[in-house]
């Protein structure tokens, strides 16, 4: 079994195509929202969203129900409550830390109980390349436009509250309205990710591009555009490659998204030395 | 008659046991720049958050623009509030730059698609956001993280944070602390130019207040769990302070600065006597 293999490419490709769609616009939607995942310290939120997601997902392919469905519901369960009860950042990781194993549990014993094909069962936890069904495509398109178009409008209000938020009150910026309102967006970004890449691993569209990104820029410009751009690079790059092998996307997609990481870290410690050794030299 | 920028009435704060003031009453009109004066826990600060609505009042109302600063859901926020807090380091990793906090000051608040980079609107903010720069001696680091700059570097980009959004209310939180004297000399003149430029007003919380004191039309001074309010030389004379503080205080003019000794936060040797 090959990991790279693009024997059958030409056939194959076409298969794909709505994971692709789907994966770009996902992508887009993981870049723009992980920043402020990664400003607002939600990260372990965001993880225990997904297992809700998953949750959600597996009960309704347990009863028949629509599955994008189901895990939006287990999504927005659980951001609404790490957003109303965990406004701090340590009961917040508590409550995430609760309620994870409780939402995994649920998800587990609905699978166990799922008499179906066992590919759906792993592509709830996993993602799954050929998942994506044009209905399935058409809420998937539906929800990600919302979430950009309503993430664009609250960009500049949700930024200040972010970095610097005693002044943003004492501005009139609603926080509180705002943090809700994140907390939805981010509940239906996990929902729509877990059907591309599975509940697992979301944390690598979501968290992982925006952290690289935020290594090597503080431009208010340059943070997104790198943010989306090594989000888009990551899951279309993973579904190209995944495609070939047969085997799931996800693994493809993590390993790009750290790999960017990590060659941006590098970028980082290059640059920091250079510029004390510049000012070594000028003193 | 103008409508007054800042109307507190009857406004009474404690701090568990301890009662800060009471029986608060002040209009602040535009252009007014007034000192709120007093020692450590006095209640400057905290009257300052009453103001911005971040603590409610035991009793009495506190209205910015005539509207109240806190609904039902507590604080409420103004636009027109620049608000510079007191001087307090950032985290190290937060992806803002110096100049970042002004464009946050000139319109962080608005909702709305951003702007494209190269638009009319862009180019116009960045150069107000430069020309603020200019005016706070910031050229050298605002391209800098926050995380990184000094205490004083911080404190300027703040003043004009808060100043850039020409705001109606100016509240500054000892925003001279970590300044030497030649920034201040260029940061009270910005705040006196702001305010007599513009129709807003200053709230200028200090301990000291001589380097503004060309500048302040009124003082409010806070000391004991009792204020008094006028101007400069009404209120800064012995008998009013010694009155406040309920013990000896002197208030000495020499050279066009005020020296207020006596209070707590001075030590006395036991042989010195004052009449």
């Amino acid at each position: 079994m090959n990991l790279f293999d693009f024997s059958d490419y030409a056939e194959l490709l076409p298969l794909v195509t709505n994971s692709l769609i789907a994966g770009a616009l996902l992508a887009v939607v993981g870049g723009l929202i992980g920043i402020f995942v990664n400003n607002r310290d939600m990260s372990f939120a965001v993880h225990g969203i997904s297992e809700l997601s998953f949750a959600g997902a597996a009960i309704a392919l347990l009863v028949g129900a629509d599955v994008v469905l189901g895990s939006v519901f287990g999504s927005l369960v659980a951001a609404g409550i790490i957003g109303v009860l965990g406004s701090r950042a340590r009961e917040r990781n508590s409550i995430v830390a609760v309620l994870m194993p409780a939402g995994l549990g649920l998800g587990i014993l609905a699978l166990s109980l799922y008499q179906g094909r066992a590919a759906n069962k792993f592509g709830l936890l996993t993602g799954q390349i050929v998942a994506v069904d044009n209905p399935q495509l058409v809420w998937l398109g539906a929800i990600s436009v919302a979430i950009i178009v309503v993430l664009l409008l609250i960009w500049r209000p949700l930024n200040f509250a972010s970095l610097d938020p005693e002044v943003a009150a004492a501005r009139g910026v609603p926080t509180r309205a705002l943090s809700f309102l994140f907390m939805l967006l981010l509940g239906l970004a996990v929902a729509a990710s877990v059907q591309v890449v599975g509940a697992l691993l979301v944390l690598s569209l979501l968290v992982t591009p925006a952290a690289a990104a935020l290594r090597v820029s503080a431009s208010t410009v340059w943070v997104p555009l790198l943010s989306v751009g090594f989000a888009l690079v990551a899951v279309l790059g993973g579904i190209l490659l995944a495609v070939g092998a047969g085997l799931p996307i996800s693994p493809y997609v993590t390993t790009i998204s750290f790999l960017i990481y990590g060659v941006c870290r590098v970028v980082e410690r290059l640059r920091a030395r250079r510029s004390t050794a510049a000012r070594a030299v000028a003193a | 008659m103008t409508k007054p920028v800042l109307e507190i009435k009857g406004g009474s704060l404690s701090f568990g046991e301890r009662r800060l003031w009471s029986g608060l009453d002040i209009e602040v009109q535009p252009h007014e720049f007034i000192a709120i004066i007093g020692s450590n826990g006095s209640g400057k600060s905290t009257l300052l958050k009453a103001i911005l609505g971040q603590v409610p009042l035991d009793a009495g109302s506190v209205k910015v623009l005539g509207r109240s600063v806190r609904n039902k859901r507590g604080q409420r926020g103004n636009r027109r509030i620049g608000y510079i807090p007191q001087n307090r380091a950032m985290d190290a990793g937060l992806p803002l730059r110096g100049r970042d906090l002004l464009h946050l000051g000139l319109d962080g608040h608005e909702f709305g698609l951003p702007h494209l980079p190269f638009s009319r609107h862009t180019r116009d903010h960045k150069r107000r956001v430069d020309a603020m720069i200019e005016a706070i001696g910031a050229a050298a680091f605002a391209h800098k993280t926050v995380g990184t700059l000094s205490g004083g570097e911080l404190q300027r980009l703040r003043v004009g944070q808060a100043v850039i959004g020409a705001p109606r209310l100016i509240l500054a939180d000892e925003p001279l602390s970590a300044l030497d004297p030649q920034q201040q000399k260029t940061i009270a003149d910005l705040l006196d130019r702001e305010r007599r430029e513009h129709d807003s007003a200053v709230l200028f919380v200090t301990h000291d207040v001589n380097p503004v004191l060309d500048y302040v039309d009124r003082v409010l001074y806070l000391a004991n769990g009792r204020f008094s309010i006028g101007t400069p030389d009404e209120v800064l004379r012995s008998e009013v302070l010694s009155e406040l503080y309920g013990t000896p205080v002197d208030v000495v003019r020499n050279q066009g600065r005020i020296v207020v000794i006596g209070t707590h936060e001075h030590d006395h040797h036991p042989d010195e006597e004052w009449s």
